[in-house]
């Protein structure tokens, strides 16, 4: 019986020695650094809420690029939710190769926990953000309430819905779209952009704590004139659930919203996977990556792909919030943190 | 003369309440709208909407690699959470009821803790505990341990919140019962080991199942804590319930209620094994007598 046992160890140690040598001996030169390393390896993409679709057909595509790059199997697992509580959950240990977040300010938290270089967003392009977006508004069949631009979300009868700007990256880019908008009517005037801002909350019945959840209130159980939305969630929402019971409408202004990418150094390091996550983060840039970002309602940063789905995405004004507000960590300790603007304007 | 009076005014009165068959039927009507109202329906609703695009889909919804994973990582919480509560459960009830000792009443205080704190608080004390920032946390990264984000975490969260069930369970039956019996046993000779299995068991073995059917069930059916230090990486650390909330963030309405209907399914079979080990228990105490 034990001779047996061992007779079976060894036979299967005997296969996985077999295997691991003939990779090695077929593998060409120019592939040879990735077969000195694991056979499959795994990726995991902390991401924010609405980039479900985006990811899992990106890693579809990115998994097969790679093995035909460097005949590595590479499997990337998933996990999403609101963006500031993805950023928490990276810093108590969860851990992520890469992070795909809503903004900035999120994975500057996760830098400032040690866990990557604080110049993170410099070292890819365009911010670090493969895509863009942008804040539009999404209303009921036929736009009943005749919504055409923020100044109509703050008549009497409207009923906004939004997210909590507390938890929910895409809320925060909701409240600073509005807030430039206003400031762009006032002639930079702050204290009537607050109180513009001041009036919209007043009109929003319900915060959910991310984005996910606002679209289900406004869509599954009816609550509300006009929905605040990423513009890829507003397609989504729009493609997944009835074209006709919704439509879009588009701002004369919005927000440029950039979702940042960045490589967790520290657990890639301890992982082994720095290679392969660079390249996954690398591949958002490249034409196929670029391609899967537009189909799925993300702006693309490639002006070749951009032109080909131009007729998805209009020409909004866009400003961003390095001009407006002078960078996330700016805007977030003035309007979002504990005592900031959106506390003193936001009474339930 | 005016008190016996007033007695059998009061008697009848009683005896008319009771009988006035347009009360009873109506304090029953009552009960049973709300129940049909708040339970049936909702129950109802749960596999209607499940099998709303038909019953392929359904099981489609139930093989598909990450819901089958989620089952398989829910079977194996609960798998080690029920055995090992139990066991302290029985060692904890023991203790308590057969010994005295100070500070026991602190002891069943704390037994208690779990229901009494919020399972989000529950989770977020793992989280506090073992995370990167944790006290145990620096110990768990030099060894290359992961409690939470990963399976272990998930399993110490339902452990936490599942302890009291078997305990509570068994205090009652073990406090009414004494140590007359086990006494006698030892007088007579018995092991400790036959005293537990020969008169201890068989007088709480239908206290013991009821607790262990609730432990499952709340094992099983745990959203809040585990939701915490799971990390929500799909077909990895996702639990059934928190499957089912993806799925319906997802917008895939008729497969998270596919997925939900199991949590529903594993509340009835939780229900009719309770009813029968209830009248097992009834039947047995009065067999007794």
């Amino acid at each position: 019986m034990l001779k047996k046992f061992w007779m079976t160890l060894f036979s299967i140690l005997l296969l996985i020695g077999v295997a691991a040598c003939s990779s090695q001996s077929s593998t060409e030169p120019s592939k040879k650094a990735a077969a000195n390393k694991k056979e499959h390896v795994t990726l995991l993409n902390v991401s924010y809420d609405p980039t479900r679709e985006l990811y899992e057909e990106f890693n579809k595509s990115f998994a097969a690029y790679w093995e035909k790059e460097t005949g590595q199997k590479v499997s990337i697992n998933q996990s999403h939710g609101g963006s500031g509580k993805q950023s928490r959950s990276v810093i108590d240990g969860l851990e992520a190769d890469v992070v795909t977040l809503a903004l900035a300010y999120d994975i500057d938290a996760i830098a400032d926990a040690g866990k990557l270089d604080e110049k993170w967003q410099e070292r890819l392009a365009d911010n670090s953000s493969p895509y863009t977006s942008t804040i539009v508004f999404l209303v009921r069949k036929g736009n009943p309430k005749n919504i055409k631009d923020w100044d109509d979300l703050l008549k009497r009868d409207v009923s906004v819905i939004t997210p909590n700007p507390k938890t929910s990256g895409g809320a925060r880019w909701n409240y600073l779209a509005a807030w430039g908008y206003a400031l762009e009517q006032n002639s930079g005037d702050e204290q009537k952009a607050k109180e513009f801002v001041e009036k919209l909350f007043k009109n929003v019945p319900v915060l959910d704590s991310g984005a996910r959840g606002s679209t289900t209130t406004f869509v599954e159980r009816g609550i509300g004139d006009v929905l605040i939305a990423w513009e890829n969630e507003a397609y989504l929402a729009i493609n997944e659930l009835g074209k006709d019971q919704f439509e879009i409408v588009n701002p004369s202004v919005s927000i440029l919203a950039e979702p940042p990418v960045a490589v967790v150094d520290s657990i890639a390091k301890k992982h082994g996977t720095e290679e392969v996550a660079k390249a996954y983060l690398d591949y958002l840039y490249s034409k196929a990556g670029q391609e899967i970002a537009a189909k799925n309602y993300y702006r693309p940063r490639n002006e070749d792909i951009a032109a080909k789905y131009a007729d998805k995405f209009p020409d909004i004004k866009l400003f961003t919030i390095d001009d407006v507000f002078g960078g996330w960590k700016k805007a977030q300790k003035i309007h979002f943190d504990d005592g900031g603007i959106f506390d003193q304007i936001y009474k339930p | 003369m005016e008190t016996s009076n007033l007695v059998e005014v009061t008697s009848t009165r009683v005896r008319n309440f009771m009988l006035a068959p347009i009360r009873k039927w109506l304090l029953i009507g009552v009960a049973l709208s709300f129940l049909g109202i708040f339970i049936f329906i909702p129950l109802l609703a749960v596999f209607s909407e499940a099998l709303k695009k038909g019953i392929g889909l359904y099981f489609a919804a139930i093989i598909e690699p990450d819901a089958l994973a989620a089952i398989k990582l829910t079977l194996l919480t609960a798998l080690i959470a029920v055995p090992v509560n139990t066991l302290f459960g029985v060692i904890a009830a023991w203790g308590i009821t057969k010994f005295n000792f100070k500070g026991k009443n602190m002891l069943i205080t704390l037994i208690d803790l779990p229901f009494a704190v919020s399972p989000v608080i529950a989770g977020l004390v793992f989280v506090l505990l073992f995370g990167t920032s944790g006290v145990l946390g620096p110990l768990l990264e030099a060894n290359n341990m992961k409690i939470i984000f990963a399976v272990p975490g998930i399993v110490i969260a339902t452990l936490f919140i599942t302890f009291p069930f078997v305990v509570r369970e068994l205090i009652p039956i073990m406090q009414e019962q004494g140590s007359e019996e086990e006494q006698a046993a030892l007088t007579l000779g018995a092991s400790s080991w036959q005293m537990f299995f020969r008169v201890t068991l068989p007088n709480i073995k239908w206290g013991l199942l009821y607790g262990i059917i609730l432990c499952n069930a709340r094992a099983m059916g745990e959203f809040g804590a585990v939701s915490v230090v799971s990390g929500h990486i799909r077909g990895l650390t996702n639990t059934v319930p928190l499957h089912v909330e993806i799925l319906y963030n997802e917008y895939n309405f008729a497969a998270a209620f596919a997925v939900a209907s199991l949590l529903a399914l594993l509340a009835i079979v939780t229900l009719v094994f309770k009813s029968i080990v209830e009248w097992k228990t009834k039947r047995n105490d009065h067999g007794e007598r």
